[in-house]
């Protein structure tokens, strides 16, 4: 069924089809729409779930790990400074291998007052060993979520995954998003039965009671399952496209082929750029743009194989690694090492600051005339 | 596609009107997005909000620059605020006032169609908003259904009854009169 | 020190006249704060006891101890707590005009 949908309400419905059997939340400022809708559903009797109202974020995450760990599908939403404050337990949640499923709305940090998207937030969390995805539009906010539950619960994998979106550009803004029934989505992502649960008819003990002598291992396990993902995501990608017709990628690459300048982004910078390569090809410019979907496990071949016939290659990040560069960036640079392509790290739209197609055809204009020395800064008022 | 652009001040329901807009074109099988400028809200401080309508899918995120539609709600904006920015050449501009069309000078901008109605009578007349502050956002959909084409008058109708919470039959008709009663 | 006449409110070309941090060029004299007010609490003196709730609640705090109490129309945010809180009803709230 299509509706019209703010990327809060997508979220929300995601894991409402998702049958999540427990959500805890705190209204943190700048908390979204995203749990409120939820609490809703819940009173409604729509979804058979508890929904716990904490003191923190910090005990949000905690909630769900417990409940999480006794065999319930969480789900948890947040933003900004509520995701810093949850930090411990994002690292907890990864290292205790659970499938949690938590939404981030990307918004600035403070001070310097500004709620609007910046991904800085969810960067931040980078090495705590939980899968990220940035979504472009509110339809892959809704299909992100099911399929992120599906990808995190499987029995080879086991990770937490932080499904990420836009602020206002995406969260308050409304666009139209197809439904799937539930039946057809029971079908695709079956109850949660994990094989590892606190569990009085089959007793384990979880947490802190390994020695040190077991972390490197449980380590070097953790990053093998990141592996792994990189195989199964994107055989999830090819059921839900089979299933429902829409079809995702880790990356996705737009008029790539034969493309000179190729534009790297995420979220929803990458659906603008799309549109100015359009413009671009126009004027006669061979312009390219790859959207990255997966920032951990982050797809390093994929990227490669793309970008490396390219003649110059630019990357744009709304987030700044202060002292380096956008991180974006300097994973394609990694992921390019040994190639001669030229890359370019563009910074743009931090706070919310608005990326227009005529900012992203200026990062072209400068690819032609610069050498990729300086990271270039996109619209400073100086 | 086609790119519309809102201003109104806050209070008059620009980004309403705006979520309206897309929510009728969506009624019609259309592609839409609808979203306010983000900005920090201020008392009677201008508001922009857009809503794109296309047949295909909307991949575009950032604000409208190039509209091929204006809608002025509030007539005061005129001059205050550079509305005409980026009108596309033969674009349409509808505006809330009593004045008629040809009194509006827009030099500066190719060729523009210009509409009138008085949305503000329209809207106190049903009983929407007060003498100091009437709500126009409903009124002013009806205008631009009839100037653009872009979307049936039914289909303003019906999105009214799904997107306004209340008086919800008043804002139809009051839709529906500044349908009948454009200028231009 | 910046003497009180040389202070500045919070509006900035660009970065170059920008201090390092997210600060204002003056106290929170110069930079009023109540222009995002939607709603405007009034007191009515003939139901106000002079008990001090709404002063004790304001989060701002917009509300000075006189008797009885003065709202500060510079800063008072429009939250409408006071209103909330008074046991009294003696505040009640008015739309802005526009
Ligand atoms: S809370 Fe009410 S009664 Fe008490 S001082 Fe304030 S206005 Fe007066
Ligand atoms: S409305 Fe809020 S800010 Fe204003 S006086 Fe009352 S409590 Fe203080």
């Amino acid at each position: 069924m299509k509706r019209v949908l703010t990327g809060n309400y997508a979220a929300a419905y995601g894991a409402t089809a998702a049958k999540v059997n427990v959500v805890a939340a705190y209204p943190i400022t700048p908390q979204t729409t995203i749990v409120e809708i939820l609490s809703e559903i819940v009173a409604n009797g729509e979804l058979n779930a508890e929904f716990i109202k904490v003191e923190s974020e910090h005990s949000a995450l905690a909630a769900c790990i417990g409940a999480q760990s006794a065999g319930a599908r969480t789900y948890t939403a947040t933003s900004s400074q509520g995701l810093a404050l949850m930090h411990e337990l994002i690292h907890w949640t990864a290292r205790a291998r659970l499938p949690i499923v938590m939404t981030n709305v990307n918004r600035a940090l403070g001070p310097g007052w500004s709620i609007w998207a910046d991904a800085t937030d969810s960067v931040s969390q980078r090495d705590t060993g939980w899968m990220q995805v940035y979504c472009e539009n509110n339809q892959e906010v809704y299909d992100t979520t099911l399929m992120a539950y599906k990808i995190s619960e499987h029995a080879d994998i086991l990770l937490p995954t932080l499904v990420n979106l836009d602020a206002f550009f995406l969260s308050h803004t409304s666009q139209v998003v197809d439904m799937i029934d539930q039946d057809r989505v029971d079908a695709f992502l079956p109850t949660y039965a994990p094989e590892y649960k606190l569990d009085i008819d089959n007793p384990r003990s979880f947490g802190s009671l390994t020695s040190p002598d077991h972390y490197y291992e449980f380590s070097y396990k953790m990053h093998k399952a990141h592996e792994a993902a990189k195989q199964i995501i994107p055989e999830v990608h090819a059921q839900f496209a089979k299933e429902f017709g829409r079809e995702y990628g880790m990356t996705e690459s737009y008029r790539c082929d034969d493309a000179e300048y190729l534009l790297v982004t995420y979220g929803t910078i990458a659906g603008t750029t799309m549109d100015a390569v359009d413009r671009m090809r126009d004027k006669g410019i061979k312009a390219g743009a790859l959207k990255i979907r997966y920032f951990r496990p982050f797809p390093s071949e994929e990227v490669r194989s793309i970008l490396k016939n390219a003649i110059k290659v630019g990357v744009i990040d709304r987030m700044i690694s202060f002292g380096h560069e956008g991180a974006f960036f300097t994973e394609t640079k990694a992921a390019m090492y040994g190639e001669t392509v030229p890359l370019y790290g563009f910074i743009a739209g931090l706070g919310g600051r608005d990326v227009s197609i005529k900012d992203i055809e200026s990062m072209v204009d400068k690819m032609q005339a610069e050498d990729p020395s300086n990271l270039i800064w996109i619209g400073v008022k100086e | 596609m086609v790119e519309i652009r809102f201003h109104g001040r806050g209070g008059q329901g620009a980004v309403k009107a705006s979520d309206v807009l897309a929510m009728a074109a969506f009624l019609e099988g259309k592609q839409v997005q609808s979203f306010p400028f983000f900005g920090v809200e201020r008392r009677g401080a201008p508001v922009t909000a857009f809503t794109r309508i296309s047949d295909d899918q909307i991949r575009i995120h950032c604000y409208i620059y190039d509209p091929d539609v204006l809608v002025i709600l509030d007539p005061t904006l005129i001059g205050a605020v550079p509305l005409t920015d980026g009108l596309q050449p033969n674009g349409k501009i509808i505006i809330n006032t009593q004045r008629k069309p040809e009194e509006f000078d827009f030099s500066g901008t190719e060729n523009p169609s210009v509409y009138t109605v008085d949305c503000s009578s329209i809207a106190l007349k049903h009983g929407l908003g007060s003498e100091a502050a009437p709500i126009v956002n409903t009124a002013i959909l009806g205008a631009v259904a009839k100037a653009t084409g872009l979307v049936g008058i039914d289909s303003i109708a019906e999105s009214i009854m799904e997107k306004i919470p209340v008086k919800q039959e008043k804002n139809a008709e009051a839709a529906r009169e500044s349908f009948a009663q454009l200028m231009g | 020190m910046t003497k009180k006449d040389d202070q500045k409110p919070i509006v900035f070309e660009g970065a170059s006249d920008m201090p390092p941090m997210s600060a204002s060029q003056g106290s929170m004299s110069v930079n009023k704060t109540a222009s995002w007010r939607s709603i405007r609490p009034i007191i009515h003196e003939e139901k106000c006891k002079s008990c001090m709730i709404c002063w004790k609640f304001c989060p701002e705090p917009a509300i000075f101890p006189t008797s009885p109490p003065t709202i500060n129309y510079d800063y008072c945010k429009g939250c409408g707590i006071c209103i909330e809180e008074c046991p009294f009803d003696a505040i009640t709230s008015e739309k802005e005009g526009k």
